[in-house]
């Protein structure tokens, strides 16, 4: 070929010519704004709304956050500092009241000297959680550990725990620590013991009191394997086991054994719980219960058994049909009248029953939904291999069913930490509108609207936004696609 | 287990009870059945024991007694001489009224903010996504506190209306005041009122009856229309143009009965130190309706982006590949199948938002919860009786709205082979 045009074209190039940077108007920024906000009349119109509800929000808050103050002694104090730095029509937010005011919104009434020990319940409760929470993954799991042990021994020590306690705390979390890190399994047993520890730490009181009403677990536990042979028998025995022993047992023994080795705490009484304590020892209690529950109800709602069916039906769109707030009434006005005569238990127990239930009916809703999305040969598939009801949930179903329910399931936790501000309502002082009112009902504090608002507020949205990636992370993790 | 013709069973044996399977499911039901009864007859018993106690019985009389109190939101005729029944029903009726509107503007907001937060705008999307992820993840209790607050604290007194140069304006072309106290609203004024037909104490304007009327004969033409239209289109392939008539169906009687009733919008004119001619809204309402809107409207605005998201793209690939226009495309392709997807729950938070109208307590609403539930029950103490009936009047609202869900389902159900 060249060599025929040898003669007749002038010029041939034999290299290739640079490649030309693309116009502006098709790179870098300048395209991504032509894309993304001025590809066209419609588009431009929503970019200017966009821009028009920036500007009102950043021109209505800016100057009022701006003008916070962090460190004054009553709302007069901080409208003078402000009216000093701003100029007298300045208005400011005075945030002085968080810093003021942050151990009753974080503890609510708890006994000041006793601080340490939600502290360390709160820490612990990491501890616990890490290697469910983190199986798969040692660097998160030591990351948050250690991050959760240095917390809490740190701010125990603020906090003004004494030199035997701090002593304590150390060796706790250490010993933990080393357990998860050395026996993962041992970990897990740990992690079911938690409850236990949390709720001595909290109320205080004998240690035994809680030893032994795990005691019944670990006796229904016993029995049930040593009976295993005869199926049904041996669960039946095992809960009538444990039981008895709650009923009749358990407080002679735990009142035995504290009379010759006390173990115990100062007791704290359930009216001085308050704030985030209160707020996160019920969720806590609340989503650990109500997974189980939820988990059994599921089933039964999807049972072959009419009766079991029928009841859980019942139970279920009972439950989901009135609202929380009229539970929270039945725990407060009712259900006294539904115990023997004379009995009179404690009100955190009774809202936590009762948002304890409310949670399983939805999760139960959940799970089912779960359950139903998994196709119907993994059920044969189970049956087909021999597994009897319990092997086939245990095994093949629950563990699917409970991975595609994943976003419900954490979207129900999600719902019932944010309910349990309603507790208010029943006389219980939750961190948002028991504790607000509380601090403007002191002098100093008059008029403090927002900015307890704000802090409660910006508290719950950190950990109920953390929920919701913690689920989608897991989600991720345990994606099995079939591509 | 199989069952072979022909072979013997054997003999039925105590033990069968348990090892065998066609029984065991038996008993296993018994079991439960008897245990639920033995612990039902136990709370019962406890129950009667606990009101023998204190002297009382269960008795539904008090319903029948004068109230005395007074409620201030009422939609029916209501005074403290009143029974504790009509209290309660002017509570439901709150209750519903609130719930009703709530509905109706968490959808808009809902689906309106769903829709853009799927859009091309970078901008607007991240700032719907910024305001569903804070709504959604903080709990409604503060909602409704930061509206209240910023009705008491931040709006003005209606005298700031007053004046040469009020400090404060009223929004939306000069038709709206909200105030500490109250919002003031237009009220809707005839000129040729026809006269009310009295139901109970209640009168219902004969305007109000003709126009439910004509929209409902109406809906009925627009629905023979349709059908219509689609028997030409199926034997001729030729769809008849039908939106004016349409138009027309709606349109000609309202504006007739418009007219021949004289409707008008009368505006709130400050007089004295208050609003009057308008309506006068409790904030309590306004403020429960905005914090259940704007919560609800999140949650909302997720269902929708996710039903959206659901239709594949394929779906609206194949309908360019038939020709169908993009309007065409999203009407007959997309939003039937995204629908299916979007309202069971959709219909699930409706029946959030009405349950979640029991946070009327915390803005002194008088609903359900706040009459029956609240200074009812406080006043004759029959704990008891209150909340069984209230829960019962929660739990039909809710079958009733389930109910609604369980119909569409089965109407849009997916038909498989």
């Amino acid at each position: 070929m060249s060599d025929t045009h040898a003669q007749t074209v002038a010029f041939v190039r034999d290299t290739m010519l640079p490649p030309e940077p693309p116009p502006v108007s098709e790179s870098g920024a300048v395209k991504w704004l032509r894309e993304n906000l001025f590809s066209g009349p419609l588009n431009i119109a929503l970019t200017l709304l966009g821009l028009f509800i920036l500007w009102l929000l950043f021109s209505t808050l800016w100057p009022w956050l701006s003008h916070s103050v962090w460190n004054a002694n009553s709302m007069a104090e901080c409208r003078e500092i402000i009216a000093a730095a701003h100029g007298p029509d300045a208005s400011g937010g005075c945030f002085a009241v968080i810093k003021h005011r942050w151990n009753q919104f974080v503890f609510g009434f708890y006994p000041v000297d006793l601080y340490w020990r939600p502290v360390l319940a709160f820490g612990a409760l990491f501890l616990a959680l890490a290697p469910v929470l983190f199986a798969d993954s040692p660097l998160a799991r030591r990351i948050v550990t250690g991050t959760a042990a240095v917390l809490t021994f740190a701010i125990a020590a603020v906090l003004g725990a004494g030199g035997l306690e701090l002593a304590a705390i150390a060796v706790l979390l250490l010993a933990w620590i080393l357990l998860i890190e050395m026996r993962g399994d041992l970990a897990l047993v740990a992690t079911l013991l938690y409850p236990f520890l949390a709720v001595w730490l909290l109320w205080g009181g004998t240690l035994w009191e809680p030893l032994m009403a795990l005691a019944g677990f670990v006796i229904g536990f016993v029995i049930w394997r040593a009976l295993s042979a005869y199926g049904m028998f041996a669960f039946a025995a095992a809960v009538l086991a444990a039981v008895l022993w709650w009923l009749l047992l358990s407080d002679l023994v735990a009142r035995g054994i504290a009379a010759i080795l006390p173990m115990r705490l100062v007791p704290v009484s359930s009216d001085q719980f308050g704030g985030f304590v209160l707020s996160i020892t019920i969720g806590v209690a609340g989503i650990a219960l109500s997974l189980p529950l939820g988990i059994v109800l599921a089933l039964a709602r999807r049972s072959d058994l009419p009766i079991i069916k029928t009841m859980a039906v019942l139970f279920i769109e009972f439950i989901r049909g009135v609202p929380l707030i009229t539970l929270l009434f039945v725990a407060s006005l009712l259900l006294n009248y539904f115990m023997p005569p004379g009995t009179n238990f404690d009100i955190i127990l009774r809202v936590i029953i009762m948002v304890t239930l409310f949670a399983s009916a939805y999760m139960a809703e959940v799970i089912r939904g779960g359950l139903a999305a998994l196709p119907k040969g993994q059920y044969e598939a189970a049956d087909a291999l021999g597994l009897d009801y319990w092997k086939a949930q245990r095994l093949v179903i629950l563990p699917q069913a409970l991975k595609i329910s994943i976003p419900g399931i954490v979207s129900t936790f999600i719902g019932m930490f944010k309910d349990t501000t309603l507790v208010v309502f029943v006389g219980l002082f939750d961190p948002l509108k028991a504790m607000s009112d509380t601090i403007r009902a002191s002098f100093e504090w008059k008029g403090a609207y927002w900015e307890p608002y704000i802090f409660v507020g910006a508290i719950f949205f950190i950990l109920c936004f953390g929920m919701s990636r913690y689920s989608m992370y897991l989600e991720r993790r345990l994606k099995r696609d079939h591509r | 287990m199989v069952d072979y013709p022909g072979a013997a069973s054997p003999p039925f044996r105590l033990s069968m009870l348990i090892y065998d399977r066609r029984y065991r499911s038996l008993t296993i039901q018994a079991v439960v059945f008897i245990l639920v009864m033995l612990l039902a007859s136990w709370l019962i018993d406890n129950t009667l024991k606990n009101l023998a106690i204190m002297g009382k019985t269960l008795s539904f009389d008090f319903l029948f007694r004068r109230a005395g109190y007074d409620i201030p939101q009422q939609l029916i005729p209501y005074n403290s001489d009143d029974t504790h029944l009509r209290a309660a029903t002017v509570g439901l009726l709150n209750t519903l009224q609130v719930s009703i509107l709530g509905c109706i503007a968490a959808t808009v907001v809902g689906v309106i903010v769903g829709v853009l937060r799927l859009s091309q705008n970078w901008l607007i999307a991240r700032l719907m996504t910024i305001y569903v992820e804070v709504f959604r993840n903080i709990p409604l209790l503060l909602w409704i506190l930061v509206i209240l607050a910023i009705f008491t604290e931040v709006m003005p007194p209606p005298n700031a209306y007053r004046g040469e140069s009020p400090r404060a304006s009223m929004i939306m072309f000069d038709l709206v005041a909200p105030t500490n106290r109250y919002t003031a609203v237009p009220a809707i004024g005839l000129s040729n009122p026809p006269g009310t037909i009295a139901i109970g104490r209640e009168g219902i304007s004969w305007a109000l009856i003709a126009f439910v009327v004509v929209l409902a004969g109406a809906w009925l033409g627009h629905r023979a229309l349709r059908k219509s239209a689609k028997r030409v289109q199926d034997a001729t392939g030729i769809r008849p143009v039908t939106w004016w008539k349409v138009l027309a169906m709606y349109l000609v009687p309202v504006l007739f009965l418009t007219w021949y009733f004289g409707l008008h919008l009368i505006p709130p004119v400050l007089r004295g130190f208050n609003f009057a001619d308008g309506t006068n809204l409790d904030n309590a309402l306004v403020v429960l309706w905005l914090a259940l809107t704007l919560y609800t409207g999140a949650f909302i605005a997720e269902i929708v982006r996710g039903g959206i998201l659901a239709v594949s793209k394929g779906q609206t690939e194949a309908a360019y590949a038939l020709g169908l226009r993009p309007r065409r495309t999203m009407s007959l392709v997309v939003l039937p199948q995204a629908l299916r997807v979007i309202v069971p729950p959709l219909i699930s938070q409706y029946l959030n938002l009405t349950k979640n109208s029991s946070l009327a307590i915390a803005v002194g609403y008088m609903d359900l919860r706040g009459t029956l539930g609240g200074t009812t029950l406080n006043q004759t103490g029959r704990e008891m009786e209150c909340m069984v009936l209230m829960m019962g009047v929660y739990l039909l609202l809710s079958l009733i709205i389930s109910g609604g869900m369980n119909v569409f389902n089965s109407r849009v159900k997916l038909r498989e082979r």
